[in-house]
């Protein structure tokens, strides 16, 4: 049935809507927010080390359910291959109030100013990044950023300390927090980076470290990435902006309602949006701004599915570029064995990292910011081991019952060339539990990638080396796609409507009233975990939005 | 596009062997008395006692069988194939030539008459699920009394008011 018109409708209560929808109901917009899944909290929290958002063998708790949300998987042999939500191949986030940000490790990068600027920064010195990738500079910079970046470290919550990081961009504030006391592998990273002349520094995190924002702080579990947070320290969208957005009045969140389409008027303005609600019924809610920010899988599927006069071929998608260049992260790095216990214990893990090969590395466009990684579960490091040991048997008990607490993984987010074969379309045949088509995945990674991730890989284990391991061995690059928890880029900003989706204010190029505000639109994706820049452009464009459209009296 | 393959995660292959008519072992939800004999020996050669408890005792047949009935269920019929197979394989030997057979079927060098791919996606499905019967939380079946995180000096840690949640019901 057709609703009142509101001010806004908001497709997504992930890492950007919540945000959006916070600025514009502060500036006194009716605004309804939809989201699919349910609105999960502290108490959903079942620290299943087998169901969980990062280990799914058992299914994942927060979203999508595997029953009636397929995707379609096209394999390098060409074969298409129908998978659920919690498969390999899906690279699913999550469907959730909070999407990924419930259940995240919480990493707050800032990206580096060349991120920004990748094809000023290398387009003339390593020009095989270039050959066949669609590899470009933002329409924005760091500096457009750095404000929006500020507000989203105050107003959701970082902990942590990049004071000693002498490669990062300029930043005006300090953290509102301060990081968490050093665990054993800290230490010795951290010395082990210094003998190496590496610069280490406290991981910027999404998570309390004391009390803040009403919530405690980090109690040091070993449940973290992956799990929602028993005692609600870590800081998402769902426990920070959206109950004061809520506490606006002009605010409504609801859940279960799946959109599938926006749909438009005879020109480029959009009329609302038709979604089924969590009773499987049809609706459409009429809105004078349509924002799309359902992550840049979903993002595409839903623009790829709005047909229009004006956009026969999907909202925004005149020139075919909707759904291209979809990239995450090409992890690499390496796994080191100490000669005496590392373990202590403590939560969350991840603690210390470096940017010294973010950029500067000989010939390579790019590269990664390196961590130590989050506490590994003993199912999650069963099947980590060096070379030549047996993955069963004696020989593997006696390995992991000796080295499971000698273990220290370093790795980091190599940032991608992208391409416009690695992509989102919609699938002509299979559709989801609503009858709506289903996202297909496609590409492999541009070769540049995989060289810089193995260079990458190879900094870790001298890194480890450095630290004082006795034996080291390098996780090298994968082929395929990546996506998951970082997808970005099926949305481009630019400036030129033939090259881009958006405009650098994440306006739908030849639309006057919709938006597409999360991953989808980084150009590219930096060589750090991406949701303090998904954050950023959410309170910059909820700004941009509020000042550009006129509220009814 | 002309032809296109569904796998929905995993294929379900036609011909349960062995099981048909009887009824599920004692305490069991599906896997007969024969094939859990069988897969209980087949666990333990992967993760054997020593002078700590091994897949046997911690229960990973009983991981396996209530997944069998939950999140695998399209994989019962591989897995009354492949301990089908693995029980012809045995008859002669008995189950102390387990642990040579699974070198043989990683590999993939099994007689293809019993598996027709020389064994390695029966070994590999196998193994996948011990590990996580073995080192997954007891909640699902396996993992008797954290038998494996004590082994590997991570106790588990009581959480007050939340036993339920950390244990569940074995």
């Amino acid at each position: 049935m057709r609703l009142p018109e509101v001010d806004a409708v908001i497709i997504g209560a992930g890492a950007a809507g919540p945000i959006v929808a916070k600025e514009l109901a502060f500036a006194g917009w009716r605004t309804v927010l939809l989201e699919r899944g349910e609105w999960n909290t502290a108490a959903d929290c079942r620290k299943d080390d087998l169901r969980n958002q990062r280990t799914s063998i058992l299914g994942h708790p927060f979203g999508p359910e595997d029953e009636g949300n397929p995707r379609v998987v096209v394999e390098r042999d060409g074969r298409l291959r129908v998978v659920e939500p919690s498969a390999g191949g899906y690279h699913n986030n999550a469907a959730c109030v909070g999407g990924g940000t419930l259940s995240y490790g919480a990493m707050a990068w800032r990206f580096h100013p060349h991120d920004f600027r990748m094809r000023t920064e290398y387009g003339t010195k390593v020009p095989a990044a270039f050959a066949d990738s669609t590899l470009e500079d933002w329409p924005i910079g760091y500096d457009d950023l750095e404000p929006y970046y500020e507000q989203a470290e105050w107003e959701i919550g970082v902990s942590g300390d990049d004071s000693t990081n002498p490669f990062r961009g300029e930043r005006k504030r300090a953290l509102p927090m301060p990081p968490l006391p050093p665990t054993r592998e800290h230490e010795i990273l951290w010395r082990g980076a210094l003998r190496a002349g590496l610069h280490p520094f406290h991981i910027p995190m999404l998570r309390n470290s004391v009390p803040y924002g009403g919530r405690p702080g980090c109690m040091r579990c070993r449940w973290c990435v992956g799990f929602a947070c028993e005692v609600d320290a870590k800081c998402g969208t769902q426990n920070t902006v959206l109950p004061r957005a809520l506490g606006t009045g002009n605010l409504t969140l609801r859940t279960g309602c799946q959109a599938q389409e926006v749909t438009m008027g005879p020109g480029g303005t959009a009329t609302g949006v038709r979604y089924f609600d969590a009773n499987g019924e049809r609706q459409e809610q009429p809105a004078r701004v349509v924002v799309v920010s359902a992550s840049a899988i979903e993002s595409a599927r839903l623009l790829l599915n709005s047909k229009s006069n004006l956009f026969p071929r999907g909202l925004g998608n005149r020139h075919d570029w909707v759904g291209r260049n979809l990239q995450g992260h090409t992890y690499t790095g390496a796994y080191g064995l100490f000669a005496d216990d590392v373990y202590d214990d403590l939560g969350p893990g991840a603690s210390v990292a470096i940017c010294d090969y973010n950029h500067g590395n000989a010939g390579m466009a790019g590269g990664a910011m390196l961590a130590n990684e989050f506490i590994r579960l003993p199912i999650q490091a069963a099947g980590i081991r060096p070379p030549g040991v047996p993955r069963w048997g004696k020989g593997h008990k006696d390995y992991f019952r000796t080295n499971y607490r000698r273990l220290v993984a370093v790795q980091g987010p190599t940032q991608e060339a992208p391409t416009f074969g690695m992509r989102v379309e919609v699938d002509a045949e299979v559709k989801d539990k609503f009858g709506i088509p289903v996202a297909r995945l496609s590409g492999l990674k541009h070769p540049h990638t995989i060289e810089v991730g193995n260079l990458m890989a190879e900094k870790a284990e001298g890194w480890l080396r450095a630290s004082g391991a006795e034996t080291t061995w390098k996780k090298g690059a994968g082929q395929g796609i990546s996506g998951g928890q970082h997808q970005a880029g099926t949305c481009r900003m630019g400036r030129d409507a033939k090259t881009s989706v958006v405009d650098e204010n994440l306006r739908i190029h030849e639309t006057e009233n919709v938006y597409v505000v999360d991953g989808s639109v980084h150009v590219t994706n930096g060589g750090f975990n991406p949701v303090l820049t998904i954050m950023a452009l959410a309170f910059r464009a909820g700004r941009h939005i509020a000042g550009a459209h006129r509220v009814r009296g | 596009m002309k032809r296109r393959s569904f796998i929905a995660g995993t294929a379900a292959v036609g011909g349960a062997g062995c099981g048909r008519g009887e009824g599920p072992a004692p305490g069991y939800r599906v896997l007969t008395e024969n094939e859990i004999r069988t897969l209980d020996a087949w666990c333990e050669a992967l993760i054997p006692a020593d002078d700590a408890p091994g897949a046997s005792w911690a229960k990973v047949p009983r991981y396996i069988d209530i997944q069998l009935t939950r999140k695998f269920r399209r994989l019962l019929p591989r897995y009354r194939e492949a301990l089908a197979a693995m029980e012809r394989w045995l008859a002669a030997a008995g189950v102390e030539g387990m642990a040579a057979r699974l070198e043989l079927m990683e590999q993939g060098k099994a007689p293809r008459e019993l598996f027709a791919d020389g064994g390695k996606d029966a070994f590999e499905m196998v193994l996948a699920h011990t590990l996580q019967g073995f080192y997954g939380s007891p909640r699902h079946g396996g993992n008797r009394d954290y038998v494996s995180w004590v082994l590997l000096g991570v106790a588990p840690v009581p959480v007050r008011g939340r036993e339920q949640a950390e244990t569940g019901k074995n």
